[in-house]
């Protein structure tokens, strides 16, 4: 009866917490569109901004493959570049107009990491992430050859986002992963990670749930790209290689393998690094690569750990006693 | 059939290149288990340290070549006492981002020192071609074939005829055994990286030698090519990295001289996620059951 009501009082305060941390995502929203219609933040710090959009759902969404369910993956770039792909042919050649070109960008990037998921999801560790590296590899190759979409030279779309697009698709995309990493499917998820022979024994799907965060973290890096596309509006092959999925996980694994906030954290962060050090792009390189090092030899679970910033924290909300955070 | 055989030379070469970086790849590999992305990035340094010993101290051939080897025999055993060590005990994907980490560290600390342009390489090796019936066969081919063979050997001879050698095998199957029997682990993988980063730089001094062209993100490629032969022929097994590097050369040889060039790092890869998807051990490996 107790355990029943705890139950029922934990669930009560998970779900007023999830709207406490909306509200406060509408407030964050309502500030920064004020201060760039005003002018506060300029035109430059407002590409910033779209930058840290774009990046935290990229971050986010890899961060549910590697860091909640333990699956390697370093060949993230290579959705975004097939979402950024078919969202510029839905609009530049099809004539679609952009939400709706944007939806078909995203399916097909699921369908496209579920093709791949299938497959490769049956290797682990080291394995794994080299097959992730490969077809991220072939990804670009294609693209350098489809000469429908420009080949190498890359093509030009339109411009069609604004902040309130950007900026609401990151909510949302934290708010489904955050959520999905709280069900049962992503528990699922994590027990996966934390040991697969004992999962299974639980009667989890192993494989049903890695292809599961597989597809869904490719929807999102599809989202992902999609915008970025109509955002800088012009888009190459080049953008979408190892580089690029290094620099995803470069944010995953500072913010913390398995922490969403944390991944928040890590795309703010390295975002301004990456704009503080625009002119010596090197120079961001090394920094990047020395915190990859450093951080995996002095503090490898990275800034958050799997921990959560809650509200709790800050006083706010009613502590959750007993229950770890996942 | 002239033709055939000419392609069949020209695969030969390049895969002796990807032989030489797969066999330091696959040793680290069988000895910590560690896919050491930095590899190629060596293999870069290699080449640059035989330019500069070529050009500047005008040491020849043979002078830049050993220079190189010893140069880069100190930075793998530094990489791995700096990056590696440290992390001998952590979980393998944090190795694996390490290593990551250190590989663009080299490349873009490469771009900060020497610039990011390609350079010439000068021309060390005597460039004459044969005509043998129809196919053309220039001395740099022999030499870069014949530079392979002589490497293989030494390795054969150290891994299996001396006493760091069978440390070397000993730390492989059995770390703590091995401890337990009074070897020095961590000498012996220093070793391990030692002798596979001095192989990755005779690579890259003959990468330079036969393409003309070095620059700092030169090991990227080579470096992922040579890593795909190291698992096709069966990763941690010495002979197999040879196997699968002459293999991988002669494929993509074939693919390019069907038209296909463009397609070239594509087909390398997806023989690579077709390796691992139905024979993960690779030609040579044994089937290794997983215990729980």
């Amino acid at each position: 009866m107790t355990g029943m009501n705890a139950n029922g009082r934990a669930a009560k305060s998970s779900r007023w917490t999830f709207w406490v941390w909306i509200a406060a995502g509408l407030v964050l929203y309502a500030v920064l569109g004020l201060l760039i219609d005003s002018g506060v933040i300029d035109s430059y710090m407002s590409l910033i901004v779209y930058q840290m959009c774009l990046n935290v759902i990229l971050a986010v969404s890899l961060n549910l493959i590697n860091g909640f369910t333990g699956q390697f993956s370093i060949g993230h770039a290579g959705f975004a570049g097939v979402g950024a792909y078919t969202s510029a042919v839905m609009t530049a050649k099809m004539h679609l107009p952009f939400p709706a070109a944007l939806l078909v960008a995203c399916v097909f990037t699921a369908f496209i990491g579920l093709l791949i998921g299938i497959p490769t999801l049956r290797l682990k560790g080291d394995y794994l992430a080299i097959t992730t590296l490969g077809f991220g590899q072939i990804i670009q190759v294609v693209l350098i050859n489809l000469q429908y979409v420009g080949g190498a030279a890359g093509m030009t779309v339109h411009k069609e986002t604004n902040f309130t697009w950007l900026y609401f698709a990151a909510l949302i995309t934290v708010a489904v992963i955050a959520n999905f990493v709280r069900s049962r499917h992503g528990r699922a998820c994590i027990a996966v990670r934390e040991n697969e022979v004992a999962a299974e024994m639980m009667g989890i799907n192993v494989t049903y749930y890695k292809v599961l965060a597989f597809t869904i973290g490719a929807l999102f890096a599809g989202l992902a790209g999609a915008l970025a596309a109509h955002t800088f509006y012009f888009i190459k092959p080049t953008s979408y290689g190892f580089l690029q999925s290094f620099n995803i996980l470069v944010i995953v694994v500072l913010g913390g393998l398995g922490s969403i906030t944390g991944s928040i954290l890590g795309a703010v962060v390295l975002t301004l690094i990456t704009a503080l050090l625009q002119d010596y792009p090197q120079w961001q390189m090394v920094i990047y690569s020395l915190i990859l090092i450093l951080i995996m030899i002095f503090r490898p679970q990275g800034l958050m750990g799997t921990k959560e910033f809650r509200l709790s924290s800050i006083g706010l909300g009613r502590r959750r006693d007993g229950h770890a955070a996942p | 059939m002239t033709t055939f055989i000419q392609q069949l030379i020209n695969g030969l070469s390049v895969g002796s290149i990807y032989a030489l970086i797969a066999l330091g790849y696959t040793m680290v590999y069988g000895i910590i288990k560690l896919i050491n992305f930095a590899h190629g990035d060596v293999f870069m340094a290699g080449a640059f340290v035989a330019y500069f010993s070529y050009t500047g101290l005008h040491l020849g051939f043979f002078g830049s070549l050993v220079v190189s080897m010893a140069a880069c025999a100190v930075l793998g055993v530094v990489i791995e006492r700096f990056a590696y060590r440290p992390l001998r005990k952590s979980t393998r994907i944090a190795a694996l981002i390490t290593a990551i980490g250190v590989s663009l560290f080299l490349e873009n600390a490469g771009i900060i020192t020497v610039g990011a342009q390609a350079r010439g390489y000068p021309n060390m090796l005597p460039d004459t071609a044969f005509n043998l019936g129809g196919v053309t066969v220039s001395t740099k081919q022999i030499g870069i074939i014949a530079l392979t063979v002589v490497m293989m050997v030494i390795l054969q001879y150290i891994v299996h005829r001396t006493k760091i050698g069978k440390a070397m095998r000993a730390v492989a199957y059995d770390p703590e055994a091995a401890q337990l029997m009074g070897i020095d682990v961590d000498r012996t993988i220093s070793f391990t990286f030692a002798i596979g980063s001095a192989l990755a730089a005779a690579a890259g001094v003959v990468y330079g030698a036969y393409y003309s062209a070095i620059d700092p993100l030169m090991g990227i490629m080579p470096g992922l090519k040579a890593f795909i032969a190291a698992v096709l022929g069966g990763i941690g097994i010495i002979p197999g990295a040879m196997v699968g590097g002459l293999v991988l050369g002669l494929i993509e040889t074939l693919v390019q001289s069907l038209g296909f060039s463009l397609w070239r790092d594509a087909v390398a890869f997806a023989l690579l996620i077709l390796i691992l998807l139905i024979k993960p051990e690779g030609l040579f490996g044994k089937h290794a059951r997983e215990k729980v």
